[in-house]
């Protein structure tokens, strides 16, 4: 399938998924759904620069964190409508991925991932110490009362909001992957001298994938402040969302686009229903359990299962 | 801004009694990280785990925190062990450490945090020792015993570790795995082995170190993601497997983290130390002591 055939077809989906929903009467299912794609989108963004490109990233919570902050900052300074904070909410992560990309220039494997760890903390201290969105007290933010489109109730155009982001990440990573570009990432996962040698170039590559992952994390945080209408720094800087955006692409598979889907839509939906069975706590428990065991037991998640099986049946 | 010199001097010496608890908590990851190159990001869980063992101790019996973990290091080094087998199994044996591993150790991170909310809940816990209250004054200098305590076993621990790596059989057989695990291997000696060993010593310093953690301040499940940053810190800062570097990189941090206390407020402190590690990692990586 061609990359214009793809987006055609996941907007046409999208769409339809917005549509079919609004004959949905349960509010739950839209705030429960809300979360599992939002975990869509940090899982696939992750993976373009962790699972394409082979750098851990362990900072997903700032960049998530400087797409919901951005949208608390223009609330409270100019209040502009919804895809205004949404759009420069995702430059300012994207510009926060291109430092991130120069990172590289200096440092590789575990050095990157502690670097972006700590990038997170320095970020979440200023968050803290900065009075005007909040600092350490968090931030009310009112969902306007009217809601356009006819639609009920304001956590419903959120999650049409998310349904369409989540569409455009797939197709961004669906694109990269199936390009030139994604070739490139691929040999600089597997050894970058080899292709800093070969002739792919390398930093412009790396800079393009962290800004991308950058920008579709940052844009998955947009609309969290007007989600719980309360945001404060340890909720927007959580280090579920570094965890879950590692393990989902891990146990999904980090090879291509589908891997994170699987693993996010499996992994999202079991902590719903954990949420609301038994307890919170227990459902971050049951996260990193299942990390741990996918990546000892399985190291090439589902679809690497899914993988052996097809050659098997080809045999 | 002035600068009374009581208050430079309070903030130094404060200063340097954290920097050498900072010593003990980081000379395991210099171990683990900097001589066996196994990333274990999660030491800050063990350290947790190690402050959790001594409240209960404490809690029932009224021992003091600091020798209960001394003494209860052992099982700190079986449980070091034990992973070390894990990750030498799943990982290392397949060579894909890199990044399996981390995430690997990432999740071990987030087991024990979440655990440890599950028994014990959220609140700040604390212990109550003999010395808790007191503080010698000299001149117009503080030194409250609840950091001079931990400071001084500290400073013995890390100097023990380096004098252990140093004089002894197995020791030097650390720093050659660190060197070249090759040639060890052509000694006829197991690499393996002597990681686990050498891994096992490095969370049974976290467990110690958990005991300074309760006594100098109170202490709950998610404290541990601070102290991420601040280990690599110390750890990269020093200079990678240097013992007496990850001492000096910790006295430096721990001055840098009380001068900015002391004039900007306790709540820039975390910026200085992860500040401090990226500034080492993008213009220094071979640390202040580096090979």
């Amino acid at each position: 399938m061609s990359n214009r055939t793809f987006a055609a077809a996941a907007f046409t989906i999208a769409l339809a998924i917005v549509v079919a929903s609004r004959f949905i009467p349960n509010d739950y299912f839209f705030s429960a759904a809300y979360t599992v794609l939002q975990f869509i989108i940090l899982a696939t963004a992750w993976n373009i620069l962790g699972g394409y490109t082979g750098y851990v990233n362990f900072g997903s919570a700032a960049f998530f964190a400087v797409g919901a902050y951005s949208t608390v900052f223009l609330y409270k300074a100019l209040h502009p409508p919804l895809p205004v904070m949404i759009l420069a909410g995702t430059l300012a992560a994207g510009v926060l991925g291109l430092a991130v990309g120069y990172l590289t220039l200096r440092m590789r494997g575990v050095f990157f991932a502690i670097a972006t760890l700590a990038l997170s903390v320095v970020l979440y201290t200023f968050v803290v110490n900065w009075d005007y969105v909040g600092g350490a007290r968090g931030a009310y933010i009112l969902q306007p009362r009217e809601v356009p489109f006819g639609l009920r109730r304001y956590i419903h155009l959120l999650y049409s909001a998310m349904v369409l982001m989540t569409a455009l990440a797939l197709v961004v990573a669906r694109a990269i992957e199936t390009s030139f570009i994604g070739r490139g990432l691929a040999a600089i996962r597997d050894d970058e001298l080899a292709a800093e040698c070969a002739g792919v170039p390398t930093l412009r590559l790396k800079l393009f994938s962290a800004t991308v992952s950058g920008a579709l994390m940052g844009m998955a945080g947009t609309t969290f402040p007007f989600y719980l209408s309360y945001v404060e720094p340890s909720a927007a800087f959580n280090l579920s969302y570094a965890v879950n955006s590692i393990a989902m692409p891990l146990i999904g598979g980090m090879m291509s686009w589908v891997g994170p889907l699987i693993g996010a839509v499996l992994l999202g939906t079991v902590q719903q229903v954990v949420q609301v069975t038994i307890s919170s706590a227990w459902n971050l428990l049951i996260v990193g359990v299942l990390l741990v065991l996918f990546v000892t037991l399985a190291p090439n998640g589902i679809m690497g299962w899914v993988d052996a099986w097809r050659r098997r049946r080809k045999r | 801004m002035e600068f009374p010199t009581a208050l430079v001097l309070n903030a130094i010496i404060a200063g340097l009694l954290l920097g050498g608890f900072y010593a003990a908590v980081s000379v395991g990851i210099s171990i683990s990280f900097g001589m066996l190159d196994v990333v274990n990001i999660a030491h800050p869980a063990f350290i947790i785990l190690g402050s959790y063992v001594a409240y209960i101790v404490n809690e029932r019996m009224g021992l003091d925190p600091i020798a209960v973990s001394v003494v209860l290091s052992p099982l700190f080094f079986v449980l070091g062990l034990l992973l070390y087998r894990i990750y030498y199994l799943c990982f290392e044996k397949r060579g894909q450490e890199s990044l399996r591993g981390l995430a690997f150790f990432f999740g071990i991170l987030f087991i024990t945090e979440v655990a440890l909310v599950l028994i014990f809940g959220v609140d700040y816990r604390m212990v109550q020792t003999a010395y808790s209250e007191t503080t010698w004054r000299l001149g117009p200098v503080d030194f409250p015993m609840r950091l001079v305590v931990p400071f001084l076993v500290s400073v013995t621990m890390v100097v023990g570790v380096q004098l252990f790596l140093t004089h002894t059989f197995f020791g030097r057989a650390v720093l050659a795995v660190a060197q070249d695990q090759l040639a060890l291997r052509l000694m006829g000696v197991n690499p393996t082995r002597v990681k686990g060993l050498a891994f096992a010593l490095s969370i049974a310093t976290a467990g110690v170190a958990g005991a300074f953690l309760i006594v100098i301040q109170p202490v709950q499940p998610a404290l541990g993601r601070e102290y991420i940053g601040l280990v690599f810190a110390v750890c990269v800062l020093g200079g990678m497997g240097s013992i007496w570097g990850t001492l000096l990189g910790a006295f430096v941090l721990g001055i840098a983290e009380s001068f900015t206390s002391t004039f900007f407020g306790p709540s820039w402190a975390p910026a200085v130390s992860f500040g401090l590690l990226l500034a080492a990692l993008a213009f220094k990586p071979s640390g202040l002591l580096g090979r």
